[in-house]
């Protein structure tokens, strides 16, 4: 798929993102638009995924570790046809199987039930240690965000990737330099990411990740280094998209109002051209 | 007095664990064993030898080890995740809700060395909480095995069966008490003595300690059944039910703070079915003082002739 194609998939994943939002008078908003990008590139070019076999053994994995922002998963499974596009209004309404963290269980294309940050790296170690003990070609991804970096888990399976030989594993942490209450800067400063993914024997690449060509080529086999897992340090904005929301920590979570919507909605309506 | 394991051989249940473990994984390919340093603790070093490629050793990380071993299963591994028990369940309990009881994956979680094994180690090395904490989680069969024979089996039924659970295995040694042969049933109690005044109920280690109490019971005139509860959730009401209608009274004992253990399990079912009068004989919620693993049950009040006394106290409550 062109990437042209792929930036106006992910500009109706927003709008839809944006809509629900709204109506369901909560989510996380902000992640959810800075993620959008690159779960567009996974589902609708880098992955091997069907929609009518969600179980398909040689499936590639995604895992939304930052699965807070499902709802923009979601809205993903349902535009690449896991399940009908209309469930998405039943987002967080009462029995709805779409509530605000995914389950494997109930929602067709989901890996594992993400919430508490910190699990979705220790998985996705797990799942490239089964392909590799098949010999299977099939990859898993996970995307962590970048303030869940800070959960010590992740570096026991930074550690462990690395030592198993993890080349069908891929990192992609989604840098958009905020966390829930603060700027990651004035909390648990991470950053510079990429120096601590060498220093522990990953293959580093760091991306704008916002940017689809860029993001296209980086998830593709052909980058892969033999031997290494791989980190993709995507550079993000919090609220990608929105002017008002970008890179400004008060959208973790919150909701737009009626104005704040309309406004949002016209500058993604815009951008789509 | 007759004692009835007096003679009796004692068998370290890792053992049998992994014998039955590398048995099953010369059958299926699937089955892989994921642990955390610990091959020598978890006894895996035959495994390992056995099947170089599918001993997954992830260092010294457990909350990485419970994550791994969702993956593996994801991948259509059967993964055996094996490690001390108190750093299995304790450190790693938040990926065992969310990445295996919630997910409801196929990882068998395995205890090793549970209880007060780790003796004279101290409280940071027993793992006395493991029933309560795992009993809370949905879809996490909790099953405590009595003696090798029932481990074997439990271990076998765990590598057919569908599904998440969590086996608490001892390293203190335990005679024979079930008969060869002998197939797990998920949530079914055995009854391994008949009796009519009162009924023990017991698992893991303390079983045979309630059969050797019961003997020393029947010298007292006191008729005692006693029942091995291995699986602690789901627990098998229909034995609790019938104990208390037949006997009268329960009196319960496990190497587990009386804090949401087996006592607590078979309470819930006692007071809202069948009420009588019951004992809970356990770690009485402190951390232990120094002593090895069978000083302490026996100092916790749990050594055979104090198994009898706290029974034949609770006969006396009866009517």
């Amino acid at each position: 798929m062109e990437t042209e194609e792929l930036r106006k998939i992910a500009n109706r994943v927003r709008r839809r993102d944006l809509q629900a939002v709204f109506e369901a008078g909560a989510g996380h908003i902000g992640g959810e638009m800075s993620v959008t990008d690159l779960l567009t590139a996974l589902y609708f070019k880098t992955m091997s995924v069907d929609p009518q076999a969600p179980q398909d053994p040689a499936r590639d994995r995604l895992v939304l570790s930052k699965g807070h922002t499902a709802l923009a998963l979601y809205v993903m499974l349902s535009e690449r046809g896991f399940f009908p596009k209309g469930e998405i209004s039943t987002f967080l309404k009462y029995g709805s199987r779409l509530n605000g963290h995914p389950n494997r269980v109930k929602v067709p294309g989901v890996e594992t039930n993400t919430g508490p940050l910190g699990h979705g790296l220790p998985i996705g170690v797990g799942m490239a240690k089964a392909a590799k003990l098949d010999g299977a070609a099939w990859r898993t991804f996970v995307i962590t965000g970048d303030g869940e970096m800070q959960e010590g888990s992740n570096w026991e399976a930074i550690m462990a990737a690395a030592q198993f030989g993890l080349d069908n594993l891929t990192l992609i942490i989604d840098h958009n330099r905020l966390q829930q209450g603060a700027r990651l800067a004035d909390t648990n400063d991470l950053a510079p990411l990429a120096p601590k993914l060498e220093a522990f024997g990953w293959a580093v690449e760091e991306i704008d990740g916002h940017d689809m060509d860029q993001i296209c080529r980086a998830l593709s086999a052909e980058t892969v280094t033999a031997g290494k897992p791989k980190c993709i340090v995507a550079h993000t904005n919090k609220g990608q998209g929105i002017s008002f929301m970008s890179d400004d920590v008060a959208w973790h979570h919150k909701v737009p109002n009626e104005a704040q919507y309309r406004q949002a909605m016209a500058e993604l309506e815009e951008a789509a051209g | 007095m007759n004692k009835p394991f007096s003679d009796a051989k004692l068998h370290d249940c890792r053992d049998a664990f992994t014998a039955m473990l590398e048995s099953l994984a010369v059958a299926d390919d699937a089955i892989v064993a994921v642990c955390n340093d610990s091959v020598g603790s978890s006894k895996l070093g035959g495994f390992r030898e056995k099947f170089p490629e599918r001993l997954i050793n992830v260092g010294i990380a457990e909350q990485n080890m419970v994550g791994v071993g969702a993956g593996l299963a994801n991948g259509g591994k059967i993964p055996f995740v094996c490690a001390a028990a108190p750093f299995l369940t304790g450190r790693a309990l938040e990926q065992i809700k969310a990445d295996v009881a919630y997910s409801m994956t196929n990882v068998k979680l395995v205890g090793i060395s549970s209880g007060m094994a780790y003796g004279e180690l101290g409280p940071t090395h027993h793992s006395i909480e493991d029933f309560a904490w795992i009993r809370a989680l949905p879809n996490v069969p909790v099953i405590a095995p009595a003696d090798r024979i029932e481990t074997a089996a439990a271990v076998k039924w765990a590598a057919s069966y569908e599904g998440g659970c969590f086996l608490r295995l001892s390293r203190v040694g335990v005679p024979d008490i079930l008969p060869e042969g002998h197939v797990f049933e998920l949530g079914k109690a055995q009854v391994l003595r008949n009796g009519s005044d009162l009924t023990i109920v017991a698992n893991g280690v303390l079983t045979h300690r309630a059969m050797t109490a019961a003997v020393m019971l029947e010298d007292r005139g006191i008729s005692a059944r006693v029942v091995n509860m291995a699986c602690v959730r789901p627990i098998d009401e229909a034995a609790i039910e019938s104990a208390a209608e037949e006997t009268g009274a329960i009196l319960t004992c496990e190497e587990h703070t009386t804090f949401g253990g087996l006592g607590s399990a078979v309470a819930e079912i006692v007071v809202e079915t069948c009420p009588v009068p019951m004992k809970r004989l356990g770690v009485p919620g402190v951390f232990a003082h120094t002593a090895s693993a069978n000083v302490l049950l026996d100092d916790f009040g749990m050594s055979p002739a104090a198994i009898a006394d706290s029974a034949a106290d609770l006969v006396k409550r009866k009517r």
